[in-house]
């Protein structure tokens, strides 16, 4: 086979093939929205993160703005530490309010910001001063029982 | 009596013994010959031109197979998934499943599959004749080294188009599932591709799926070429070595996508 066509035929394999891994990274895995140019740490604790997740988004008004990286267990206080990263473009005041959010009704769960009035932002590193934690559907069903089951004399 | 008993029993033991013998044997010597390639490899790059015909007849020429293969796969998982999705009530879900199971499975598995019997048997088949045909002693005799002339050039061709392939593969099997999905059944446009870049992570999925590509490539590659190499130099003999690539790339592939699979997504 002539030398210059295998090499037209190989080139053109190997730009299809970087064509498909493209195509993988942009249209199917949104390379660009995932990553932050530039990033900084900040942790919360809760008393239960319920399901989060590694990696599970944190989101302001619905915007998802940084990551879950690091989920541990403070032994001292029997808490759970969420170290989240934020896109370095977004500062958060000293009392925002971070709350962990479940996406519908047994959707995924992610971290919500809900941003406060201080003057003074977070430094980076920081750790948030208010938290809720995730809501446990057994515990409010049992809740809800447990309400229903003590007011039914009353009514009577 | 006693003493044909006793001769029977020894010679099953004698037996068994042969076939573990021969087995490490030839596991020592693919062992060495993977080493050899590896060092002749500087060799045969020198003479790029060979290793670009192997990419060409492996990988080029698979493309046919691979990309039609992959269209099937994904419409037939758009269709499974949709039936499957709209039970729940998340039919919006379906550009997920079918962009992760390709990205993370399918595509590297099974264009592995259809690569090892695309291309493995055909190179295991050429490597076997030219040993059968002595062509291999002859090359020693002129001081070519077969190794650097023969076998690493196709082992590389195959090692290098493997990941190009499974990545065409997953791309064009999203595309079926796009068809099928949106355009044949109606799932929105807009959630079938937002859902999907939402969930699909280029590290995570696709990174590992492309690693997984290129050491499947690895494995059926070198089977291929040992088998050959390895091959009984008669017609029957060549026969069983293709066999054996099929069935060893195959066993190879599925095994090693278990412990790549097991390390990559633990738990997440």
């Amino acid at each position: 086979m002539n030398r210059k066509l295998l090499d037209l035929w190989v080139g053109f394999f190997v730009a299809v093939g970087f064509a498909a891994i493209l195509f993988l990274a942009l249209r199917v895995g949104n390379v660009s929205s995932a990553n932050f140019a530039e990033t900084y740490r900040l942790s919360a604790k809760f008393d239960n993160i319920g399901g989060l997740k590694v990696r599970g988004p944190v989101k302001s008004a619905g915007v998802v703005v940084g990551r879950v990286v690091e989920i541990a267990f403070d032994a001292q206080n029997y808490e759970a530490v969420v170290t989240m990263t934020i896109d370095g473009r977004y500062h958060f005041p000293r009392d925002t309010f971070a709350s962990i959010l479940t996406a519908g009704l047994l959707g995924e769960q992610y971290i919500g910001l809900d941003a406060g009035g201080d003057e003074k932002m977070l430094q980076p590193g920081e750790v948030f001063a208010k938290t809720q934690s995730a809501v446990v559907l057994e515990k409010l069903i049992g809740q809800f029982m447990f309400n229903k089951a003590s007011e039914t004399p009353a009514s009577k | 009596m006693r003493d044909g008993a006793l001769a029977f029993v020894a010679g099953m033991i004698r037996g068994i013994g042969h076939r573990v013998n021969d087995a490490l044997q030839t596991l020592g010597f693919a062992a060495r010959f993977f080493m050899m390639i590896l060092v002749y490899s500087g060799q045969s790059f020198r003479r790029l031109h060979l290793t670009l015909r192997e990419i060409y007849f492996s990988g080029f020429q698979s493309l046919l197979i691979i990309l039609v293969s992959g269209l099937f796969i994904g419409m037939v998982l758009g269709m499974q998934g949709y039936e499957t999705l709209q039970r729940y009530g998340s039919s919006e879900a379906l550009g997920v499943l079918v962009a992760l199971s390709l990205t993370r499975e399918l595509g590297p598995v099974v264009s592995a599959l259809l690569f090892a019997s695309r291309a493995g048997s055909s190179i295991t088949a050429e490597i076997g004749l030219m040993k059968a045909t002595e062509q291999l002693t002859a090359m020693d005799m002129m001081a070519v080294n077969p190794i650097a002339r023969v076998v690493a050039p196709r082992f590389w061709g195959g090692v290098l188009s493997m990941p190009l392939l499974a990545a065409l593969f997953s791309a064009i099997g999203v595309f079926g599932g796009y068809l099928v999905g949106v355009v044949l059944i109606g799932v929105d446009q807009g959630a079938f591709w937002s859902q999907m870049q939402g969930s699909v992570d280029f590290e995570l999925d696709v990174l590992n799926g492309i690693i997984k590509s290129f050491v499947f490539g690895v494995a059926v590659s070198l089977i291929a070429v040992f088998e050959g190499y390895d091959a009984v130099p008669t017609a029957e003999g060549v026969s069983s070595s293709i066999k054996r690539t099929v069935v060893y790339s195959a066993l190879a592939i599925l095994a090693l996508d278990l412990v790549l699979t097991s390390f990559m997504f633990r738990g997440i």
